[in-house]
């Protein structure tokens, strides 16, 4: 470990700069997001969301990990830090789960819902 | 109690305690605070990601249930604007680890001056984002204006922009937020009480602007990107 975790103690060794690792990932983090963009302006269809959110996590980690120091944490702090992401997946992926697979009492799949407008201007007679 | 750990000065009295050296904590040796210190602001960060979490949550749920809306909706977001301000960000964050780095080599002029820019940034974050904002404003895109209750914007462009407003001002309230708190940092470091031998709270409000930045880097593409 070339930096101090104890900043009162005078016999711990100095600590090295890492500048030049964080101007490389801020480098990265630019190209990263000059792809994004670029991805973002031609058409693929669902998968521009899919490239767009792998490469904003792999930015997040890159931040998380380097810029926030995770690397040199131990490990009380990565499952503090891991746990909201965890819970997260089991937010999204409850929901994604339970609406793409419901069926309604007709036996029809409930989406897209079958009133044809959602606007109230528009009154429908059928449902 | 008796304080044996390394380097405190409890242990002899607080005569020897000088500016720069960590504050004496009596309940635990400057090392274990410095920890502590860490760990309860992932534990914050950790609450911080939950809150907007569930807002991620409900955009991606729209943004699944009305798709062709929500890209028609996207499409009156400037996503040059938006790709600016990603830029700012990153680099904002750049900043703020760069003057981590500085005061934990005792430079504090350095990590002062990379501190003032860090902040110097999310200014510059807030006055592009109020400049969409009064856009918007001016078109009329703002839950509860009148453009909103025509016709062709029905009720999925509400929710597009009413995700987009809740998001972002929350994330505005934050880049706020975040910008005190490293004012707090940048105070401390000009006064002094800052040093290679402690550190603490510039490197904790290092951590709170990061996570405005990682929750920026989630927001810009799902927001500014699908249209």
């Amino acid at each position: 470990m070339s930096h101090s975790h104890n900043p009162s103690s005078t016999s711990a060794p100095a600590y090295h700069s890492h500048s030049a690792l964080y101007t490389k990932v801020f480098l990265a983090l630019m190209i990263l997001t000059a792809i994004t963009v670029g991805v973002s302006r031609l058409d693929f269809g669902t998968w521009n969301i899919v490239v767009a959110m792998v490469i904003a996590s792999i930015k997040a980690m890159l931040v998380a990990v380097i810029f926030m120091h995770l690397s040199h944490e131990d490990k009380t702090t990565w499952v503090y830090a891991a746990f909201p992401l965890i819970l997260m997946a089991i937010l999204i992926g409850m929901l994604f789960l339970d609406n793409p697979l419901r069926i309604n009492p007709d036996g029809n799949w409930e989406y897209p819902l079958n009133n044809a407008s959602k606007n109230p201007a528009h009154a429908q007679a059928s449902k | 109690m008796t304080h044996t750990e390394t380097g405190d000065a409890h242990a002899s009295g607080h005569a020897d305690w000088k500016l720069g050296d960590p504050p004496i904590v009596h309940h635990m040796d400057s090392h274990t605070a410095y920890d502590a210190a860490r760990l309860g602001m992932w534990l914050f960060l950790a609450t911080e990601v939950l809150l907007f979490g569930g807002l991620f949550a409900a955009y991606l749920f729209y943004h699944w249930m009305y798709f062709a809306e929500f890209h028609h909706a996207s499409k009156e977001l400037n996503w040059q604007l938006g790709t600016l301000n990603t830029a700012v960000l990153l680099f904002s964050s750049y900043l703020a680890v760069m003057a981590v780095d500085a005061i934990k080599q005792g430079k504090n002029d350095r990590a002062y001056r990379f501190l003032i820019s860090t902040i110097g940034c999310g200014f510059i974050f807030l006055i592009i984002k109020a400049f969409e904002y009064h856009h918007k404003f001016e078109l009329g895109l703002f839950p509860g204006l009148s453009t909103f209750n025509s016709v062709e914007h029905q009720h999925e462009f509400k929710m597009f922009f009413g995700l987009y407003f809740c998001m972002t001002a929350l994330h505005a309230l934050h880049v706020i937020l975040g910008m005190g708190l490293l004012l707090w940092g940048t105070l401390k470091v000009r006064s002094g009480s800052l040093s290679a031998r402690y550190y603490t709270p510039v490197e904790v409000g290092a951590l709170y602007w990061h996570l405005v930045d990682l929750i920026w880097i989630y927001l810009f593409p799902l927001l500014y990107l699908v249209g």
